[in-house]
């Protein structure tokens, strides 16, 4: 009845290598991928650093494609500051949000919270940048009369703080149920208060998965482009103070990819070449902290 | 049959609470912070969309619907049209590599092996690329050296590098829910792997990687940094007059997302700005009912995953 | 003359440097029941699941020694599938696929290339009439089958790993997780079963050996003590460890 024949189970078989073939190539393409981006991005990128010279791409406070200036350093510090004011905008309030929400909050009240935190993940970055230009400027604008606009390395900071407040919430909140009840319970045993408990025994054992939130964070705030290019100011100067007008390195592409050519365009790649240094190095720490808590 | 809370020996009044919160003033603060911080997320986001319904709902008109963009409707339709294009393209390129992946990942990778280690590197590389780098990389490949010009299918492709790890990791934690003990009743009858894959593990884990696949969805439709330079901003979908004298869709051609339909009304508005600011807000509500919408779909399958287990 | 249906002879394996099995060397007999007892982690199940070569999925598994089918070596040219076929599995959990029920019994005779539907249909009630479930079943064919009981899933199982017309029907603790009403069920099932197969079990009851075996052999931490008749293992063993183990002494 049954047919086990050897030309059956040598087609069998030969399906079977087949798609494990194909597999396989499958889980290649990623890696293609990523080899990809690297050899286009750098091989367009770093000729023109070598060209410009490397000191004067990197630390060049001047940036005038017209006359064929190209210092990004303006940029990178601009994309330093915006992501420092980020983390002191969205990690205080994202961890406390976080422990809220694993430690303190009833079912009922967590149920109304967390489509609040969803709707938060789920806001396209254009729609931020969008409310950033319509709500925040105007309204930064009206505590600073005296400044010609709103924009600048405040608004930055704040629209960024905001869009990474969901990752953050939401990493830290994991690791924060992940902490094993007995620390808990050990310290409440000892007549501790329930805010001590959570505070000095649960939230410290959970210090690695928060401090990979934190990176993750930092790591969406550096690359974000959408959030900040309407409300940054976007003047290609070293910012001197929190009204200062601020232009990011994802900035700088946008604004001037659309029309840019030769050695301005690659410039331009230059920069994106030098953001990416620094995202890899967020993976990295990232990484690292992950298998540091494994 | 219940206890009411006054009757109940271990309820605690709220004098107490409040006399012991005295005696540890610490712990008030504490307590304090927390709540000020959930009453701080809460509002901004209560902020953020009310501010954006209030002003947006009531500029949604029937000539933001209209075929054919102009100059004087705004209308949002073709953008809406050229989204469901790329992101269907770039589902019929990402989803198949991905799914396989994780198949090869999950059920036929030796655990610890050197390739393993590799793509695990590189997934996770990916998905922390910036967009506007996927960007840049779409207009040095597809843009400038395939397609010479601004086009849907670079726009798809791009996008479909771009949602890969998401989908491979989805579909990655849906096959390792799969139960072993289906893999071993299978393998017992004497199927082998590719039809224990194909007959038992693949349909268990349907739901998992469903919500994967609507996640990356949502990741599309709200993309605009990697679509800028790549898909472009023309306000139409692209078409062409084939040999037969036929108007069709041509792929080719540059045609601008819903997202990226924001980005221009805001980025580009020509007088009167306050008509272009209305339509933005009346697309950006669409474009968050579609994100959100879309994103709410994916968690509500993954929990009936979880609840089915 | 009864012949062997297995031989296991001088069988090494080794779970990377922990060895799991010692120097064993059990003939199994056609169409009786060889019960397989000792205390947990003492090779039993390793043994039972490297017959029909379940072990190929663990990473690092190393065997030494013969196994033969029939004659045949197991871990030789054979076919996997289709030694899979000849010794068909029932497992300690009850593993039903999430399908129904008539799906589930047919996913075996589909894998090996049956396609017409009224051959089909012949199958899933022979199956299911010889696993003794088919009166519990019959009127629900199309349903799921996660909606049975533990002791049907069971059952049902047992019809499933029938479905292949195997030789050979290895059971790992099959009624470790039922009811004693189930187990009892299934004892029955098993007593019958030897009429047409050769079944291997491994379990933790001896109560549940005396009452089903032909055949005992007595594990202890990867060595095979004793192997005789079950009333001989179980009245006069030859070994100190075998009957301290079965009057309860350890284990």
């Amino acid at each position: 009845m049954y047919n086990t024949n050897e030309t059956t189970l040598k087609i069998r078989a030969l399906r079977e290598a087949a798609m494990k073939i194909l597999f396989t190539i499958a889980a290649c393409v990623s890696i293609l991928a990523v080899l990809l981006i690297c050899v286009f991005i750098f091989a367009n990128g770093i000729p023109a650093i070598a060209e410009i010279g490397v000191t004067k791409f990197l630390f060049g406070r001047t940036w005038k494609p017209n006359a064929d200036i190209y210092g990004i350093f303006p940029m990178i510090i601009g994309s330093l500051y915006a992501t420092a004011g980020a983390i002191v905008v969205g990690v205080p309030i994202g961890i406390l949000m976080a422990i809220f929400m694993a430690r303190f909050c009833p079912k009922s009240i967590y149920k109304i919270i967390k489509p609040f935190v969803e709707l938060l993940a789920g806001i396209p970055s254009v729609v931020y940048g969008f409310l950033g230009i319509r709500i925040l400027v105007p309204l930064i604008h009206s505590f600073f009369p005296e400044e010609k606009s709103g924009s600048g390395l405040l608004a930055a900071s704040i629209m960024l703080g905001i869009m990474i407040l969901p990752t953050i919430i939401n990493v830290s909140e994991s690791a924060i149920r992940a902490v094993p009840e007995n620390y808990y319970e050990g310290s409440l045993a000892l007549g501790a208060t329930h805010e001590r408990s959570v505070f000095f025994t649960v939230v410290p054992a959970a210090r690695s998965g928060i401090l990979a939130s934190v990176i993750l964070g930092v790591g969406r705030a550096i690359g974000e482009t959408m959030a900040v290019i309407w409300v940054a100011g976007n003047a290609p100067i070293v910012p001197k103070g929190l009204m200062s007008s601020v232009r990011t390195m994802t900035s700088n592409v946008v604004l001037e990819m659309g029309y840019a050519t030769g050695l301005h365009r690659d410039a331009l790649i230059g920069t994106a070449v030098v953001l990416f240094v620094f995202i890899l190095i967020i993976n990295l720490c990232f990484s690292a902290i992950k298998r540091g808590t494994k | 049959m219940t206890i009411s809370k006054k009757e109940s020996i271990n309820f605690i009044p709220l004098k107490t609470r409040v006399r012991g919160y005295i005696k540890h003033p610490l712990s008030l603060v504490l307590l304090l912070l927390v709540i000020g911080a959930a009453v701080i997320v809460v509002g901004l986001v209560a902020i953020l969309i009310g501010h954006l319904l209030i002003k947006g709902v009531p500029h949604i008109k029937p000539e933001l619907f209209e075929w054919k963009y102009t100059t004087t409707n705004l209308s949002m339709m073709p953008a809406i049209i050229n989204t469901l294009i790329i992101t269907l393209l770039s589902l019929v390129i990402a989803v198949p590599i991905g799914i396989f992946s994780a198949i090869y990942l999950v059920e036929y990778a030796k655990k610890g092996s050197k390739l393993v280690a590799i793509i695990r590197i590189t997934t996770e590389t990916l998905s922390g690329i910036p967009s506007i780098v996927f960007g840049l990389f779409g207009l040095i490949v597809f843009t400038t050296m395939i397609f010479k010009g601004y086009s849907i299918i670079g726009g798809a492709l791009t996008l479909s590098i771009m949602v890969l790890p998401i989908i491979i990791r989805t579909t990655e934690e849906a096959l390792m829910s799969v139960p072993d003990l289906f893999r071993e009743g299978s393998f017992g009858l004497g199927a082998g792997k590719l039809r224990t894959i194909v007959r038992i593990v693949l349909p268990y884990a349907v739901p998992g990687i469903l919500a994967g696949v609507i996640l990356s969805i949502g990741r599309m439709v709200g993309e605009t940094a990697a679509l800028i330079f790549t898909a472009g901003t023309i306000a139409g979908v692209p078409t062409s007059v084939n040999r037969f004298g036929h108007t069709v869709l041509d792929v080719t051609g540059s045609g601008r997302t819903l997202a990226l339909h924001l980005f221009e009304l805001v980025q580009n508005p020509q007088t009167p700005t306050d008509r272009y600011f209305n339509a933005a807000y009346a697309t950006a509500v669409v474009l968050l009912v579609l994100v959100v919408g879309i994103n709410a779909l994916s968690s509500f399958i993954a929990r009936r995953l979880i609840s089915k287990v | 003359m009864i012949t062997n249906k297995i031989d296991i002879r001088n069988v090494n394996l080794f779970y990377g440097d922990f060895q799991a099995l010692k120097d064993v060397s059990i003939p199994i007999a056609e169409k009786e029941v060889t019960a397989f007892i000792g205390p947990s982690g003492c090779g039993k199940t390793t043994l039972l699941k490297s017959l029909n070569r379940m072990n190929d999925l663990i990473a690092d598994c190393r065997i030494k020694g013969e196994m033969l089918l029939d004659g045949e070596n197991i871990y030789g040219n054979m076919n996997v599938d289709i030694l899979r076929k000849r010794v068909g599995m029932v497992f300690q959990k009850p593993n039903p696929f999430p399908m129904s029920i008539y799906d589930n019994i047919a996913y075996g005779p589909r894998t090996h290339g049956i396609r017409s539907k009224s051959a089909l249909d012949e199958i899933v009630e022979m199956s299911l009439k010889n696993a003794a479930i088919w009166n519990e079943s019959k009127d629900r064919l199309k349903k799921s089958a996660l909606g049975m009981s533990g002791g049907q899933q069971q059952r049902l199982c047992i019809a499933r790993a029938l479905s292949v017309s195997p030789e050979v029907i290895l059971m790992d603790e099959p009624t470790s997780a039922l009811d004693p009403i189930s187990t009892g069920k299934i004892e029955e099932l098993i007593f019958e079963l030897k009429e047409n197969y050769t079944v291997v079990i491994v379990t933790h009851n001896m109560q549940q050996a005396t009452r089903i075996s032909d055949k005992t052999a007595f594990f202890l931490l990867g060595e095979m003590i004793e192997f005789d008749t079950t009333v001989n293992i179980f009245n006069k063993p030859k070994f100190k460890k075998t009957e301290e183990y079965i009057t309860g002494r350890f284990g």
